[in-house]
């Protein structure tokens, strides 16, 4: 048996993926214009799919910041915080994130996905229960691998589905640490957070909250959805990422626990890879005083969403089920979703393909997300591009069928 | 009901009988199993308790855990993942939920 035989399937279906044209899994940006355009395929093509939610990637004051720090401590690290030590700029970036959430103690993380594989499956060990969200995104999935914890998955955004599993535990010993996301990667829904922390208060449990999509987009100040249905307290740990709003990349986890700092010897995704570089460093702790300075951006993130939404919604198209900087367009099956994602490119827009098994419940969907600094006029344009390809593909009905419904 | 634990090493036959005290029988978790992997039957061969799951039928490993889901709460139990992990037939399938609903009291 060959080393790949086990991927026949998957490898089939990549390849009738491939055989339609275009490859979504291995697109090329020829070269990158601003946060919301690029060259691909030789034509100048809008972003709707970067996670670029407030389009800080080309934020001129975080970039003189990026630059700054590369003059002034060169290009990388080259050892993690444990064996080489921290540079005083990790320190003060640690600082100000646990200013930022009103938190006592942060770690900083290479990346996100590494601050969620970590954290999570050293927090829950051996004799403890770790209870997910069904939708959790794949660095939490293998944070279940890693723990030696008993793993239970409950239904997506169904506090009362995590009841149940709470209960069943009765008195076992052993802690309970519940793993939610502020908003869902896929359809952009959020959780119903203040339900969650009700359950998990009743029964004892730890909670650990994901904020990597709405980091920025939610809460008065964006520090996201605990801070917008006024549970930070009730947050045992805030887990986020520097990767998307931030436009860099990094992962954090803050808490109030007083013997957090014990993680910086126990997590291994901590201390065996090499700490951020202090271009990054520097960019992240620039972005973060953007955020904070200029809450318009957020405003402009959210009139975008229900451009794009509202507009969608309105040409009958089947969405996630509520407004977020992701939004998520529900396709039939796997090949009209790649085939209306290469219609879209070739009309000039980018977004990114979702099919199973990245998807929650097996399904297909074109996965948009909003930037700040997307114009109305871009939005409307992809509503009408999108229109017409749906139209074409028989995934909308002709303009004049709608109209005689009565819809 | 420690003993009805013990019993389920040693016999299968009273296994039932104490289900049946307790509303459910094998057969029913055996059906409602099956109830579920309908949807999934590759071609005329029916679904019995040594079904293969993963490799006799045509559902995907995500499919399967929401499943169980749904099994967990019509049977109120839970099964952690790396139960489900070691899984293979609607047989084990099932001992697994009648095995934990015998634990639990």
């Amino acid at each position: 048996m060959g080393l790949f035989d086990r991927h026949a399937g998957l490898l089939e279906a990549y390849r009738d993926v491939r055989t339609t044209g275009l490859d979504p899994f291995q697109i090329r940006m020829e070269r990158v214009l601003s946060p919301t355009e690029a060259i691909i395929n030789g034509k100048p093509t809008l972003l709707v799919g970067t996670n670029n939610y407030f389009g800080l990637t080309f934020d001129p004051s975080c970039m003189e910041a990026a630059i700054e720090a590369i003059r002034a401590e060169g290009t990388g690290t080259t050892g993690s915080r444990i064996a080489n030590g921290s540079y005083t700029e990790h320190v003060a970036l640690e600082q100000e994130i646990a200013q930022f959430y009103g938190k006592k103690h942060c770690m900083v993380f290479t990346t996100g996905y590494q601050a969620n594989l970590g954290v999570i499956s050293t927090l829950a060990d051996q004799g403890d229960f770790l209870l997910i969200d069904a939708d959790s995104h794949a660095s939490i999935y293998d944070a279940c691998k890693m723990t030696r914890a008993e793993v239970v998955r409950f239904k997506h955004n169904d506090p009362s589905s995590l009841e149940a599993r709470l209960r069943r535990l009765g008195d076992k010993p052993g802690n309970r640490v519940v793993v939610l996301e502020g908003i869902y990667s896929m359809l952009g829904d959020s959780a119903p957070l203040k339900e969650f922390i009700e359950v998990c208060k009743k029964y004892g449990a730890y909670v650990l909250v994901d904020e990597a999509h709405s980091l920025g987009a939610l809460g008065d100040n964006g520090r996201g959805l605990c801070e917008a249905v006024g549970v930070l307290d009730d947050c045992h740990f805030i887990v986020g990422t520097f990767s998307k709003t931030l436009g860099a990349i990094g992962g954090y986890c803050v808490s109030d626990d007083p013997d957090f700092d014990i993680l910086r010897v126990t997590v291994r995704s901590y201390m065996f890879t090499a700490s951020l570089p202090p271009s990054i460093v520097a960019s992240v702790r620039q972005a973060l005083r953007v955020v904070k300075a200029r809450p318009e951006l957020r405003k402009q993130l959210w009139d975008n969403v229900s451009t794009l939404y509202d507009g969608l919604k309105d040409q009958g198209f089947i969405l996630g089920p509520e407004h977020g900087p992701v939004v998520g367009v529900h396709l039939p099956d796997r090949m009209t979703a790649i085939g209306f994602w290469r219609a879209m490119l070739e009309a000039g827009i980018y977004v990114n393909v979702a099919v199973p098994p990245a998807t929650p419940n097996g399904v297909s969907l074109l996965r948009c997300s909003l930037c700040a600094v997307h114009t109305s006029e871009q939005l409307e344009h992809m509503v009408e591009v999108m229109t017409g390809i749906a139209r074409q593909m028989g995934v909308l009905p002709p303009p004049k069928l709608r109209v005689a419904s009565g819809r | 009901m420690r003993t009805a634990h013990q019993l389920t090493v040693e016999n299968d036959g009273i296994v039932d009988t104490i289900a049946l005290a307790r509303g459910i029988l094998r057969a029913d978790v055996i059906r409602e199993i099956c109830l579920h992997l309908e949807p999934y039957q590759a071609g005329e061969k029916p679904i019995t308790g040594e079904t293969v799951i993963a490799k006799d039928l045509t559902i995907d490993s995500l499919a399967i855990m929401d499943m169980v889901m749904e099994l967990e709460d019509r049977f109120d139990v839970s099964i952690p993942m790396s139960v489900i992990a070691e899984i293979h037939t609607v047989d084990q399938l099932a001992d697994t939920i009648q095995d934990l609903r015998a634990a639990r009291s």
